[in-house]
């Protein structure tokens, strides 16, 4: 198993994923330039959190363009599983490898805080490890994250289980509380919250662990 | 030649932003502003393109970057200069 994490001009949380797989976990993992064009030995791709370009223009409207996209949609579409984690989630939103768009909180607001996900389905790599409504808490950081989908979008996420995590108290406005959505197939993930945050416990909780082990462990 | 680009979130679409500059207006006095929407405003200016190009030009840049089909309208104009 060896994990690539995508590094954008303005990723910041790129070393924090980095230390719980190499660190944590023990597994291989690379830092991968976005202008690089290839990941053809890589079982597991993140996007990782930031702000990538800056936030210009929309939250990972510019990413988007990268060299880099066309690759992880290439892997995404051959099965690999990506996961995308804040503005890694806004970015594949942009991408279209998840379906709807992150708008701003509904207050406004940059929201720095601890909350309580539950897990909405466990019909997935990165979630099969997981009871149904289990509870995992972990923070979120963004002032984008307030998801919306049209209506024929949301119907679809619903009927097809791809929402992956809802929050317990809504903190920012997402429709159905929506935390975190998988694609059609289930091998992309998009999730605001920041589980890389939350893998060990002297950061106050190592719920997110259980995550990037999901993912990891069950390859 | 240019295009000047307006950019507004579509209708229904939350605009938190535009929501809180009309409530400054009306504790400002001004009761007869009952709703403010917040957009973007985007000028691209134009190498020596005719004015068909640079339409065309600017509804792609609209559709592939500039706007978020999901949650946002676009409109523009092309001017000489």
């Amino acid at each position: 198993m060896r994990a690539a994490i995508i590094v954008f001009p303005g990723s910041n949380c790129d070393h924090d994923a980095y230390y719980v797989i190499r660190k944590v976990m023990n597994k291989e993992v690379d830092f991968i330039w976005h202008k690089e064009g290839s990941l053809a030995n890589y079982d597991f791709i993140l996007v990782p959190g930031g702000f990538s370009y800056g936030d210009y223009l929309r939250a990972g409207a510019i990413a988007r363009f990268s060299p880099i996209m066309e690759e992880i949609i290439r892997c995404a579409n051959k099965g690999i599983p990506v996961m995308g984690i804040c503005n890694g989630f806004q970015i594949l939103i942009e991408s279209g490898l998840l379906p709807g768009a992150l708008i701003n909180n509904k207050n406004v607001k940059f929201l720095s805080q601890n909350i309580t996900l539950k897990v909405s389905s466990t019909n997935s790599i990165f979630t099969q490890d997981f009871k149904k409504d289990q509870k995992l808490d972990m923070p979120i950081a963004h002032r984008q994250g307030n998801f919306f989908a049209s209506d024929d979008d949301l119907k679809k996420i619903q009927d097809s289980d791809q929402i992956a995590f809802t929050y317990e108290q809504n903190p920012n406005g997402s429709m159905c509380d929506i935390a975190g959505i998988f694609n059609e197939n289930r091998n992309v993930l998009g999730m605001m919250p920041h589980p890389e945050r939350a893998a060990e416990s002297i950061l106050g909780s190592s719920d997110g662990l259980a995550i990037f082990q999901s993912i990891i462990e069950n390859m | 030649m240019k295009a000047k680009i307006y950019i507004r979130y579509k209708e229904g679409i939350l605009d938190p932003q535009g929501t809180t500059v009309g409530h400054a207006l009306n504790s400002m006095g001004y009761k007869e502003i009952h709703a403010v929407s917040v957009g973007k405003f985007i000028e691209l200016n134009f190498n020596d393109v005719s004015k068909e190009e640079a339409t065309r030009l600017t509804d792609e840049s609209c559709r592939k970057l500039l706007a978020n089909p999901n949650t946002e309208s676009y409109n523009f104009e092309i001017v000489e200069g």
